[in-house]
């Protein structure tokens, strides 16, 4: 147990040490967030959505229905973002301006909606309308940074756990330090635990000085509970750090290295939804970020700040990392080599 | 004397080249083995697998008479030819970290003494000096106590006070009745520490014995050597060619220096000295030890 810790100490302080390493990583995904929040600042779309159930009445030219700067968006059927109750959660979240369910005749708005009120008047001022009666959900709207900050954190995370654990190892085998450490009492699952164990600690707590420090400019939105998502967080950090060990393993050559860590990141980047949605692009595409732990952690940690999600609703997530990260770290266990 | 350590019929071979050819070493316990030769002689190889680091493609290597285990971790010291340390961290803590590998650690102030490392002990690692680095290097192989030591090429790169200073630090180490063994291209090294020296070439252990004896078996008297280009004419009879060298092994220099002048050999280049180890070598390999 003493050398363990000896060697998660010693691991810390070289990371700690390394000036370089260690302020990237707290300054990079800060001005991200930061950059982000600005850039995407204001209201860049113009038109209304409506999420629209049932089918509309047959009208004139003149009718709601058929005013240009609104897009209708069907919301029948009962596939998974279909449904009233989706409509509504899309209303509560302002990715809707407003819900009309022509079977059962109610129309619904948000009262914290900027632009319900002018839609109201458009709305009123169709005659084919007339009878349907207005709802009202409340919800403060989601800004692209409180959507962003989970997929910066995220991302950052990979990046830390995979060159962290995955290029480090490699270099100490390169260089020579693996071949003293064979030459001691070591065992090589203590001190890759140890490895492991350094940069969990280190990444939880950059990744938590990162939200902590914009969350005090940018306020993000938080509706589920601090433990779920320091969960998701954990989870997610020993997934990436099982995947980072399996390139530890056995390679001997850091450029290569390297190349097959950006390899697997950058479709992570491109493809799980780090800084935009996925929805709407193809579907196999879809199915293959399904496949990438960072794309779970990002849903999960999405759904636990963004829709209040508990342990429930996010355990398909949950489930998919655990597994991921057993059978990374049975991957890596049998191929390690000291040398 | 106890033997601490016996290799038998070693053999390893690196695709075409046999690294190691059929080595056979006993050590006794207390004494320091010098292991001489050339570079890709199979030194390196050779203690490597006597430290347990790599398995031969045959042969065995006992301690104290068993086969070595995972306890033989515990007992052996090693200083490998060429050693990263981990970076950022500072001498004081590479040595804690190292001693939290061992049950029965020496104290760090004892290390410090014995590895003169008062003066760098908060240095980063990567800021050492050639001589301070290879200093820590041996007290990370001595921190566990360990019963033998192995050392390869410990000075090389090293400037000669550097060395020297290095060479106090193991007659320290083997004052305390630990085994050292040492790899070394340096024979005044290995006259200077070396209780036995074996010479090695090609994978093969070629002699080993006392250094003292090994000089009486080849060699009597003093040692004359003339360069290659300043004879002209036939051999003496005395004399024979050794790699550019012609040499004469003289117990009487009067009369070989009449014969050479009868000889009408140019005496300019000409040397005499004892024989030490170098020419030992280059009378067993025919080539010079630092090719």
């Amino acid at each position: 147990m003493r050398q363990f810790w000896a060697m998660v100490y010693a691991r810390s302080m070289e990371f700690v040490r390394d000036r370089g390493s260690f302020v990237w990583s707290l300054v990079f995904p800060i001005i991200l967030v930061f950059g982000f929040a600005f850039a995407f600042s204001g209201n860049g779309n113009a038109l209304f959505k409506v999420g629209v159930l049932g089918s509309p009445p047959a009208a004139a030219a003149a009718s709601f229905m058929a005013i240009e700067q609104v897009q209708f968006i069907p919301y029948d059927g009962s596939a998974p973002g279909k449904g009233l109750a989706s409509s509504l959660d899309r209303l509560r979240r302002h990715e809707l301006d407003m819900v009309l369910d022509l079977g059962s005749r109610d129309f619904y708005l948000n009262a914290q909606g900027k632009n319900a009120s002018l839609l109201r008047r458009l709305f009123l001022a169709d005659p084919a309308m007339a009878g349907i009666s207005e709802k009202t959900v409340t919800g403060a709207p989601i800004r692209y940074v409180d959507w962003l900050v989970p997929g910066v954190i995220g991302m950052n995370m990979m990046f830390s756990c995979l060159f962290g654990v995955g290029f480090v190892i490699v270099r100490y085998r390169k260089n020579g330090v693996l071949k003293r450490l064979k030459a001691t009492p070591v065992s090589a699952l203590g001190f890759v635990s140890a490895q492991a164990l350094s940069r969990f600690i280190i990444v939880i707590m950059t990744s938590a000085a990162v939200f902590a420090g914009t969350n005090a400019f940018l306020h993000f939105r938080m509706e589920g509970s601090w433990l779920t998502l320091m969960l998701v967080a954990s989870l997610g950090i020993v997934s990436m750090i099982s995947l980072g060990l399996i390139f530890a393993a056995r390679l001997k050559n850091e450029e290569l290295v390297n190349g097959l860590v950006n390899l697997i990141t950058f479709p992570m980047l491109a493809l799980s939804g780090v800084f935009f949605s996925l929805e709407g692009s193809p579907p196999i595409l879809r199915s293959v970020a399904k496949a990438f732990p960072l794309t779970q952690v990002i849903q999960a940690a999405r759904s636990v700040m963004l829709d209040g999600a508990g342990m429930a609703q996010i355990a398909p997530q949950l489930l998919f990392l655990a597994v991921f990260s057993a059978a990374a770290l049975a991957i890596s266990a049998a191929l390690f080599k000291w040398e | 004397m106890a033997k601490i350590m016996e290799a038998s019929g070693l053999r390893k071979r690196y695709g075409a080249v046999q690294a190691v050819d059929s080595v056979t070493l006993d050590i006794e316990e207390g004494i320091c083995l010098g292991i001489l030769g050339p570079n890709g002689a199979g030194k390196s190889t050779t203690i490597e697998i006597m430290e347990g680091i790599l398995s031969p493609d045959e042969g065995k290597v006992l301690f104290k008479g068993k086969p070595i285990g995972r306890d033989f971790k515990r007992k052996v010291g090693i200083q490998f030819q060429t050693t990263a340390l981990p970076e950022f961290i500072t001498v004081k803590e590479t040595l804690r970290l190292f001693s939290s590998f061992y049950p029965d650690p020496r104290p760090l102030g004892q290390i410090v003494e014995l590895c003169s490392l008062a003066d760098i002990l908060d240095r980063d690692n990567r800021k050492l000096s050639g001589g301070q680095r290879q200093r820590m290097l041996l007290a990370l192989a001595i921190v566990s106590r360990p019963e033998i030591v192995f050392l390869d090429e410990p000075t090389t790169g090293l400037d000669p006070q550097a060395r020297r200073n290095f060479w106090d630090l193991v007659a320290r180490i083997k004052a305390e009745r630990t085994t050292v063994v040492l790899t070394t291209h340096y024979m005044d090294e290995a006259q200077v520490l070396c209780d036995e020296v074996a010479i090695m070439d090609h994978g093969k252990i070629l002699e080993r014995d006392r250094p003292g004896k090994l000089l009486a078996r080849h060699f009597t008297g003093a040692l004359v050597k003339i360069p290659k280009g300043c004879i002209d004419g036939a051999l003496p009879a005395s004399g024979r060619m050794v790699a550019d060298f012609l040499e004469i092994q003289s117990t009487n220099l009067d009369d070989t220096m009449r014969e050479l002048l009868a000889g009408g050999i140019n005496l300019e280049g000409l040397s005499i000295h004892k024989p030490d180890l170098e020419d030992l070598f280059i009378e067993l390999t025919g080539a010079s030890l630092r090719n």
